[in-house]
């Protein structure tokens, strides 16, 4: 009992490691725009792809690459393209509305995700892709747990990812930058702050790490369609409203808890299809009864 | 004194039964190819979907993106009357009411969006509908009675396109009167400014439960009408991807607008319509239609304009 329960804890935590990525690219726009970019989740689809491209790439050139050569290649090629992706989107849909209602925004940001995924579908057609094996497939027993490879590389990089991420929001100029634009964004560029880098660069660095989120899901879950986006993008986003939207760490907590309910739907209900259900229900009952979320700051609105 | 309207009430009237004639002439005579016909249909109920859409997002200024989930509860609770509940001679005669029991029991789901509602506003209330448009679609894959993900199907063909022109001009027609009533001034107050709205004594809870009762009701009825056009539903069908082409049809239509509710679905569902041979590209065209409406002309083509026979009716003052 205890073993099954720690084996889908440890499922979960993988799991919730790819939540969490994809939700801080949600939690940062919003942080600092006020923004939901629903189009994030696509942004995700688009790296997992990119990744695919240039792991398929690598492994077919005639070198004989070390898997990690390909591993690392495919990691920094769709990282760069990705931020490139998020960079034009936000110069091409949303600055032009910066000063427009946020409701417009909202819609623009829903055309822009449907956009990318039929999009991708035209390009590539309807079926399914397979993302190559690029991390040994051998497991380890320790105490009776199963732990393979994939499963530490994708906690531990999401770790360091998260890390990094946050040190760079509290600790650097940029990180300064990106708070005080989110606390107040009318003042501050009169303090001498480029706004609108900024911005691009939190698009790019969101994207990024989406990105690196896509490649780790593409290794894990190796089948890949142009509308997966929207369901991981659904629950990365319910994740970062879970925690908080707008805050970082509560995104990383948001994503734990929705893979831990991913995980443990099936453990407790009938089947797995009941996850959405369980996922969108904690949604509606959150927003309904703590709209700001686990770590989030309440917000007053002046009369 | 109302005398000055009597004309145009008689004219408006006179106009309806004239189109429904004709939609009751026109495809049996076989002036009309079925192909037509069929897209006429498509117009109509995209029509009724559009005008409801509208009463929540173009006239109170909330933001429903979760439309698809109304219209998706008003199919399934229609077809199942049909299908199961009642003997398959009386369905003819009891379409009517058959869309109507789909319509209210989309209003009854209304309630779990109007309740947030009170609480939460802006993109908030977006996630709520878009959460809600998530949990009808799940329940509906999951439950087996109706088919699960694989649909439902059995529905005798009742929609022709009598019953699409008569819910049209029963939608156009119940909304106009809406829209200038106090119930209308209400919810455009709200829109405005929703703490003002509450000071000078409207009851915005109040109205705001109205206005998604209404709206989920008609959402509900175009729901029964699609599901016994096509004769076969799937959870899919009433996906965010539908939710997504009713805000293009209004935003395209323009916010706020009888008028460009149905201009709008007109617009959109033809074009679709001839787009067919660009195959899967064709779906880029809806989004990208929104992304540039958005930014370059948000108000739509009619954005608070209205023609003259759906404006407001001038009370004769009484001097």
């Amino acid at each position: 009992m205890f073993q099954i329960l720690a084996q889908n804890a440890l499922n979960a935590l993988q799991l919730g490691s790819v939540y969490a990525l994809i939700a801080l690219g949600y939690t940062m726009v919003y942080g600092i725009l006020t923004l939901i970019n629903f189009a994030h989740g696509d942004i995700f689809m688009v790296g997992t792809y990119l990744s695919l491209a240039a792991a398929v790439f690598l492994l077919g050139l005639p070198l004989g690459l070390p898997l990690v050569v390909v591993f690392v290649g495919a990691l920094c090629f769709s990282m760069a393209l990705t931020a490139v992706l998020g960079v034009v989107i936000e110069r091409l849909a949303y600055r032009p509305l910066r000063q427009a209602p946020r409701v417009s925004a909202v819609i623009t940001a829903l055309g822009v995700g449907l956009f990318l995924e039929n999009f991708t579908l035209g390009i590539l057609g309807p079926e399914p892709r397979h993302f190559p094996t690029l991390i040994p497939l051998q497991a380890w027993e320790i105490w009776g747990l199963t732990i393979t490879p994939l499963q530490i590389l994708i906690i531990l990089g999401a770790a360091v990812l998260m890390v990094l991420l946050d040190f760079l929001v509290r600790r650097t100029l940029l990180g300064m930058a990106m708070r005080a634009i989110s606390y107040n964004r009318l003042i501050v560029p009169l303090m001498g702050v480029p706004v609108d880098r900024v911005i691009s660069l939190t698009f790019a660095i969101g994207s990024a790490i989406a990105a690196a989120g896509g490649l780790m899901y593409g290794l894990a879950y190796p089948v890949l369609d142009p509308y997966m986006g929207i369901r991981i993008g659904w629950w990365a986003f319910i994740a970062a409203v879970v925690g908080g939207i707008g805050n970082i760490r509560g995104a990383m907590l948001g994503g734990f808890i929705l893979g831990a309910v991913e995980i443990f739907t099936p453990v407790l209900l009938p089947s797995s299809t009941y996850r959405d259900f369980v996922a969108f229900s904690l949604l509606l009952l959150l927003l309904v009864f703590k709209p700001t979320g686990l770590l989030g700051r309440p917000v007053f609105e002046r009369v | 004194m109302a005398t000055l309207n009597k004309p145009k009430t008689l004219l408006i009237s006179l106009a309806s039964v004239l189109l429904l004639v004709l939609a009751l002439v026109l495809p049996a005579s076989g002036v009309l190819n079925p192909y037509v016909v069929q897209i006429l249909m498509y117009v109509g109920i995209n029509m009724i979907l559009t005008l409801s859409l509208n009463l929540v997002n173009g006239y109170m200024g909330e933001f429903s993106v979760g439309h698809a989930g109304f219209m998706g509860i008003g199919a399934y609770a229609a077809s199942i009357l049909t299908v199961w509940v009642l003997p398959r001679a009386w369905t003819p005669w009891a379409f009517p009411l058959v869309l109507v029991v789909g319509g209210l029991a989309a209003a009854v789901a209304g309630l779990i969006v109007a309740f947030p509602s009170f609480r939460t506003r802006g993109d908030y209330l977006a996630i709520v509908t878009l959460a809600f448009n998530m949990i009808v679609k799940s329940v509906l894959e999951n439950l087996e009675v109706v088919g699960g993900p694989r649909g439902f199907l059995g529905m005798p063909r009742l929609t022709n396109l009598f019953w699409v022109t008569a819910w049209v001009l029963i939608t156009v027609l119940i909304l106009r009167r809406l829209v200038y009533s106090n119930f209308g001034r209400g919810i455009t107050a709200i829109r405005e400014d929703e703490v003002a709205a509450n000071l000078t004594g409207v009851d915005t809870r109040r109205l705001k439960l109205y206005a998604f009762l209404i709206s989920a009701f008609f959402a509900g009825v175009a729901g029964g009408l699609f599901a016994h056009l096509l004769q076969f539903i799937n959870p899919r069908s009433f996906s965010i991807i539908k939710s997504t082409d009713m805000l293009v049809m209004v935003y395209l239509g323009g916010v706020g607008s009888l008028a460009g509710s149905l201009l709008g679905a007109t617009i959109f569902t033809v074009l679709m319509e001839v787009l067919r041979p660009l195959g899967l590209w064709r779906w880029v065209v809806g989004p990208l239609l929104l992304v540039l409406l958005m930014i370059f002309r948000p108000k739509g083509i009619m954005g608070f304009k209205e023609w003259k026979w759906l404006r407001e009716e001038k009370v004769a003052s009484s001097q």
